[in-house]
């Protein structure tokens, strides 16, 4: 994408914001550093971008890293062809908003052998759409750092992951020879094909990220506000039922709900809670007195134990 | 000093920020402080895992959904007391649940009304040594854990002198399975004698020892009195609470210099992390290594052109003329200047399987900085005896000290004096892994009165400033380090002028 713009932000929309309380500020701090260590190491460093929180409050620090600078590096969006309508609406909007680059990749084979999620089952839909996607993406750029969202209080597997998570060129993760990792001198040396995910947000918990969108108002998808909308019963899950790509099974009706989503990705595989939470504020206290954890409303998190470790090793984000 | 206004302006704003907030969390709206960072660290099987599990089952940290997962996966595995295995909340990968072992460092997070916690949950094994100096170095506080039946152990001991090496100065001795001792006091109090013996070896004051038992949950979040009356003192999360975080480094203003931001002809700011001190427009700073001086002109940030920053802080740092300044570079404050040169001491732990070949060349990465260097192995500790032997080389796991050679100018502070600008890893370029983790002692100078001879420092003092250093305690033990040889005054006094000139 050619850039004819002026290359600083002149305008400072956000001067008049209260600082941050000194919790944020700490992982806003580590989370820059991470940024700027790994934009100045590696030669050819993405970002993916899955539009979702996690991935908002990444771009909001990669932007706050670089000022007055651009982000230095595209954005890189796996499609599946699956996701949420108004998920690739606010995508665009951001990126033409924030002036970045949006590489965006989907599986072609997705399309040749009609891979969907009801006709290969939730198991080997993400492993063609989203983890051989990803790979499919990550060789076709010869990036050799790719920024992930990933924070370690999501899933047991998680936790145990560097910072710089190193990864071999068929992109696997070897849980048991990590990398020693100490304090934050971050070791970024790879041979040719092989790469890093660097987890800016490792530290992060689900709570922090709320408490930092409202803090620095940074744009969400509106699906993560609870609406009244079309909802069908599937596999346990409240399934959103607003466009014709999903067909009501014999028996399955479509009801309406006010609902939120407490997650973002596939709609097919994203259960929906019922909420009441409209703001920022109701989320929040919503939050503090859940008793689930987030990936609960995932349906490829619930296979088994270890499923997560599985993929990861295999590559999925 | 700049400090206390910024301070201020942040605590009114965030607590009238989140008054704003509904009923629950303004009860942590008291939480004004960085999060507490902590290990818990100890030899196989001595309860850490099932402590950390216990401490996020305890502070209801554990949503329904994992402990769902937690019973299923534990049933078959159930404990006499029915209790689910709470370590399976750590041992996240698959190798770990099979083997009933932790192999890698795993990060979790839990809050109390009081304050909120990340905490590291280390392997015991000695193969994984590696990983328990990963979570060592970013603590604040250490858990050590003992099983009450077995007392300390070498693993026990070398998890304390690794964290100790780290900078870490708060630990907590967990006398853990006090159930299976029938509450034994006496074994309690024994232990925790053992303990501070070591504990004072190694120069730690910081000690809490508690009795407790992870599994039943005595003594961790709830107390323990209706097992153990004799035991009046606090719980392992009201010491955590206490604790303090990492002090502000007292040391001039360090920036090492991670990238130049040049988006445009008319702008030219420095991008890193404040590594200590402060800084505030106006101030003179030198860059290293080349030693030429500038003044702050601004501090840039995405929110706001700042007045001044303080340790911790992500900056873009405008200065008032053209210098010359890369990545790797350090920016100082100009009164307070890192110790720079070609040789240092520094004290390392080894940590793959080929340790440290004596000789060879590695790169050093320290901040932003990275450089060649040559390693020297000259002593290594003998965890049993806590002595320090003469050593070449230095094999997996092993505490050494080192004499580090570089090509280029090298710039640092002491570990002790700064854990950011005094801490370093060592990478095998054959191999791009992490070998070592190491901390800087003291500069070498190659000059004058101080050289090395098969490894020793010679110092040549007057024979009454000799005899006084011999004496004191500070060299007592660094004997093996050191050699000193007394001259006349007038001979002194001639290798000083050397050096000073
Ligand atoms: N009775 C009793 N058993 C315990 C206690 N703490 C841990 N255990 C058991 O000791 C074993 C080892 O615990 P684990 O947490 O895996 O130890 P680690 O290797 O230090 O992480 C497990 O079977 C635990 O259930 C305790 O306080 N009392
Ligand atoms: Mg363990």
């Amino acid at each position: 994408m050619p850039h004819t713009h002026p290359e600083t932000e002149l305008h400072n929309p956000q001067s008049t914001k209260p600082p941050l309380d000194p919790h944020l500020k700490a992982l806003e701090n580590e989370a820059i550093h991470i940024f700027r260590e790994v934009a100045a190491e590696f030669e050819r460093p993405v970002m993916l971008y899955s539009i979702g929180k996690d991935s908002s409050v990444l771009l909001h620090l990669a932007r706050k890293a670089f000022y007055p600078g651009r982000v230095p590096f595209p954005l890189l969006h796996v499609n599946t062809g699956w996701k949420f309508a108004e998920m690739i609406a606010f995508r665009d909007e951001i990126v033409k908003r924030y002036d970045l680059d949006l590489i965006e990749h989907v599986n072609p084979r997705g399309a040749a052998e009609s891979v969907t999620p009801f006709s290969h089952g939730s198991a080997l839909y993400t492993d063609i759409m989203k983890t051989e996607a990803l790979r499919q993406a990550l060789d076709a750029g010869q990036y050799d750092a790719a920024f992930g969202g990933a924070r370690r209080d999501e899933e047991a597997s998680r936790a145990k992951e560097r910072i710089y998570s190193f990864r071999t060129p068929d992109h696997r993760w070897d849980p048991r020879n990590q990398r020693p990792e100490l304090w934050n001198v971050y070791n970024g040396m790879v041979r040719k094909g092989e790469s890093v995910r660097a987890f800016p947000l490792s530290n992060w918990t689900e709570v922090d990220i709320w408490r930092y969108i409202q803090a620095e108002d940074i744009p969400i998808v509106p699906l993560y506000f609870a609406k009244k909308r079309p909802v069908v019963e599937r596999d346990g899950m409240m399934i959103l039922a607003e466009d014709q790509r999903l067909e009501l099974l014999p028996g399955e009706t479509k009801r309406d709900e006010v609902i939120r989503f407490r997650t973002l990705g596939c709609f097919p595989l994203t259960g929906a809670i019922r909420s009441g939470a409209t703001s920022l504020d109701d989320i929040i206290s919503e939050l503090e007195t859940a008793t689930v954890s987030e990936r609960q409303g995932r349906a490829i998190d619930r296979d088994q134990s270890g499923s997560m470790e599985k993929k990861k090793r295999e590559g999925y984000f | 000093m700049t400090a206390p206004a910024t301070a201020n302006a942040v605590q009114d704003d965030a607590a009238g920020q989140l008054l704003a907030f509904p009923a629950p969390e303004t009860a942590r709206a008291t939480r004004d402080s960085r999060p507490l960072r902590l290990i818990t660290c100890g030899s196989v099987d001595d309860g850490k895992s099932t402590l950390i599990g216990r401490l996020l089952w305890d502070t209801k940290a554990v949503k329904e959904d994992q402990a769902a997962t937690l019973r299923r996966d534990s049933s078959g595995k159930q404990n006499d007391l029915g209790l689910p295995d709470f370590a399976l909340l750590l041992d996240g990968l698959q190798a770990e649940r099979e083997q009933g072992i932790t192999i890698d460092v795993a990060y979790r997070y839990f809050s109390t009304d009081k304050r909120s916690f990340i905490v590291a949950d280390t392997p015991g094994h000695e193969q994984y040594t590696r990983n328990m100096a990963t979570g060592a170095s970013t603590a604040d506080l250490a858990v050590l854990l003992v099983d009450a039946r077995v007392g300390l152990l070498e693993q026990t001991r070398r998890h304390a002198t690794i964290a100790t090496l780290m900078g870490i100065k708060q630990f907590v001795l967990a006398v853990n399975k006090i159930d299976l001792t029938d509450y034994d006091r006496a074994r309690f109090e024994q232990i925790s004698h053992e303990f501070r013996e070591l504990a004072l070896s190694l120069g730690v004051r910081q000690v809490t020892a508690i009795p407790l038992s992870a599994l039943k949950g005595e003594n961790v979040v709830y107390d323990g009195r209706a097992s153990m009356p004799w035991y009046d003192g606090p719980t392992l999360v009201e010491v955590l609470e206490l604790a303090t975080t990492r002090s502000a480094q007292t040391v001039g203003f360090r920036l090492p210099v991670q990238r130049v931001s040049r988006p445009g002809e008319s702008f030219r700011g420095y991008q890193g992390t404040v590594a200590g001190g402060s800084v505030k427009p106006g101030d003179s700073v030198v860059i290293l290594p080349s030693g030429m001086v500038a003044n702050v002109t601004k501090i840039v940030t995405f929110d706001l052109v700042r007045n001044a920053a303080v340790a911790g802080d992500a900056i873009t740092l405008v200065l008032d003329r053209q210098v010359d300044v890369s990545r790797g570079d350090m920016i100082v404050a100009i009164d307070s200047q890192p110790l720079t040169g070609l040789a240092f001491d520094a004290q390392i732990v080894a940590l793959q399987p080929d340790g440290i070949q004596p000789g060879k060349r590695y790169w050093l990465k320290s901040g932003s900085r990275r450089q060649r260097v040559q390693v020297q192995p000259a002593s290594q500790l003998d965890l049993k005896t806590g002595k320090w032997e003469h050593a070449e080389q230095l094999s997996m796991n092993a505490i050494g000290k080192v004499h580090l050679a570089f090509d280029e100018q090298a710039i640092f502070d002491p570990y002790e004096q700064n854990r950011t600008t005094g801490a370093f890893i060592l990478i095998d370029p054959d191999t791009n892994n992490t070998v070592a983790g190491g901390m800087i002692t003291a500069k070498r100078s190659a000059l004058g009165g101080i050289h090395t001879e098969d490894a020793r420092v010679i110092l040549s003092l007057p024979a009454d400033l000799a005899d006084q250093l011999m004496a004191t305690e500070l060299f007592a033990g660094r004997r093996e380090d050191a050699e000193v040889r007394r001259v006349s005054a007038g001979k002194a006094s001639e290798i000083i002028d050397t050096i000073d000139g």
